[in-house]
């Protein structure tokens, strides 16, 4: 331990560098690595990548460096008037009489790193205008095709296949597998959005997983998986973690949905309903054409007592024709669909009580037996609703056919060209003339004819 | 029409119910737009009978081109 020059003095007399170097040891030895809180100013990252900084408090400034592999780590943004710690050990710089401290790790007093980046990011997507409710797009109402961006072993996966299958299960899923925590997660969420855009036929997209950590949900905190949402043009909802999780594609999605099951009960309508509607608007249909045709044959009424048309029957027994013909075909449509729903049901409901276990208490299997006849009665009374009404409708059109008027004793002459006679100058004694009737037609001869009617005048 | 999705399918349904309800349209309109109905609520009783459930994942193939192939999931009991 001796000074390097000026032995010849009783003084010990030190070069700077070797002073300076002593420092640097001292310091190594003294302070290794150290903690230190602070104020940061004067913040600023070189074109080097290395950001420069001054950490401070009321009393002292210490000249802070982040090298730039360190930059990349820290989630945050660090920023002028953040109150931080760092983590690093203070260096001596020889060449300009200074020290500084070279930050290892930077945190945010306060708010935790992950927090304060979330409340940062959240900030400026905000000013972006990129949660702008204007912006975001409905969700189709009955999707074919789900697109579904998650792990395909997580739970989040598993219960959104369970609510689809139990509301409408004839539906098309198509799962894109991602990453859901950790490296490289949000590029493969990111990925998979991207891939069922590019797939075609996509109606709607969910990205999601289960409940977690701050740490866990972090990939869906990433402004780069943020953007592509925003630019999907299919529908996002996002579906991440519990109900009180946020996350910023929940910000950016166009529809939040507060559980991986929920985002699939917004989605998927379920089928019963969706049926009921279906035949609801056929009944509707069904009901105002033959209100029309109603209309349409008082007005031929009025019209033909005024006797301008020669038949006024043949274009509405027509219409009345196709009426009932499609009407029929609507019908058989709709029984059907209804019935193979109810069949269905009826399966699952039998396939419920196959599984059940032996050793289950008789109570257990009483309450089963009482749910299941209750599910039995109600779609019975469904169905002979449905029926009931399909009736209704069917004797109101009967109602309205220009045939109708036979059923009250009238009957339809008609001459072997099939045209109706109105008037006995129409005929010939020894004609054969065809009779309409209600039931049944009657072949006949025309034996004698009166050219005047002498029915009493009423 | 088999292209029509099925939200298309029941709006233009919808659509032409309310336009039969409110009763202005010429008989022979009125007729035409019903066959149309008819046709419309057939589609849709017959997409709700068709869909068929389908679960896929995707995947790259060798040239890295994306494909989907069937995902085997079934319900366990809890």
């Amino acid at each position: 331990m001796s000074p390097a020059s000026g032995r010849t003095s009783e003084r010990a007399v030190w070069s700077v560098s070797e002073l300076s170097r002593r420092l640097a040891a001292t310091l190594d030895e003294r302070f290794p690595a150290v903690w230190v809180e602070g104020e940061i100013s004067n913040f600023k990252v070189y074109g080097s990548g290395h950001a420069y900084f001054t950490l401070k408090d009321e009393g002292a400034q210490l000249r802070a460096v982040l090298f730039r592999n360190r930059v990349r780590r820290i989630r945050f943004e660090p920023a002028d008037g953040l109150h931080v710690l760092a983590f690093g050990a203070v260096e001596i710089y020889a060449q300009r009489g200074e020290y500084q401290l070279v930050v290892e790790l930077l945190e945010p007093r306060g708010l935790g790193a992950l927090q304060l980046a979330f409340e940062q990011l959240k900030e400026r997507l905000g000013r972006e205008g990129l949660f702008d409710p204007a912006r975001k797009r409905q969700l189709p109402r009955f999707p074919r095709k789900i697109g579904i961006v998650t792990s395909p072993s997580g739970a989040a996966l598993h219960d959104m296949l369970r609510v689809i299958g139990r509301r409408f299960g004839e539906i098309h899923v198509v799962v894109a597998p991602a990453k859901v925590q950790g490296d490289g997660a949000a590029q493969e969420i990111a990925q998979g959005v991207r891939e069922l855009n590019a797939l075609g036929g996509v109606d709607v997209i969910i990205v999601g997983r289960g409940g977690g950590s701050l740490e866990d949900l972090w990939a869906f905190n990433d402004e780069m998986l943020a953007r592509t949402i925003v630019a999907s043009k299919i529908p996002v909802i996002s579906a991440v973690g519990h109900e009180v999780d946020y996350t910023i594609a929940d910000f950016v999605a166009d529809v939040r949905a507060a559980t991986p099951s929920q985002a699939a009960e917004l989605v998927v309508r379920e089928k019963q309903a969706v049926a009921e509607s279906v035949g609801e608007l056929s009944r509707r249909l069904i009901r105002a054409m033959s209100r029309r045709l109603a209309a349409q044959r008082d007005r031929l009424e009025t019209i033909r007592e005024r006797r301008v048309l020669t038949d006024p029957r043949r274009p509405l027994r027509e219409l009345s024709r196709r009426v009932d013909e499609a009407t029929e075909r609507l019908r058989r449509a709709m029984r059907a669909t209804i019935q193979r729903i109810a069949h269905r049901v009826e399966l699952a409901t039998r396939d419920l009580r196959g599984r059940s276990p032996v050793a289950r208490t008789r109570q257990d299997r009483r309450r089963l037996d009482d749910l299941a006849g209750r599910l039995d009665r109600a779609l019975a009374r469904g169905l002979d609703r449905r029926r009931h009404r399909l009736v209704g409708v069917a004797g109101r059109l009967d109602s309205l056919s220009p045939l109708a008027v036979l059923g009250r004793g009238y009957s339809l002459t008609l001459t072997a060209s099939g045209a109706i006679v109105r008037s006995a100058r129409q005929v010939a004694v020894g004609d054969e003339v065809g009779v309409m009737l209600h039931e049944g037609r009657l072949a006949a001869r025309v034996t004698a004819r009166k050219e005047r009617d002498d029915r009493p005048q009423v | 029409m088999t292209d029509l999705k099925f939200e298309d399918c029941l709006a233009r349904l919808e659509q032409i119910v309310a336009a039969l309800e409110a009763g202005n349209l010429p008989l022979e309109d009125s007729l035409k737009v019903f066959e149309e109905g008819v046709s419309l609520a057939r589609h849709c009783a017959k997409y709700l009978d068709d869909a068929e459930r389908r679960i896929e994942l995707l995947a790259k193939d060798e040239s890295g081109a994306t494909t989907t192939r069937p995902l085997t999931w079934e319900e366990e009991e809890r």
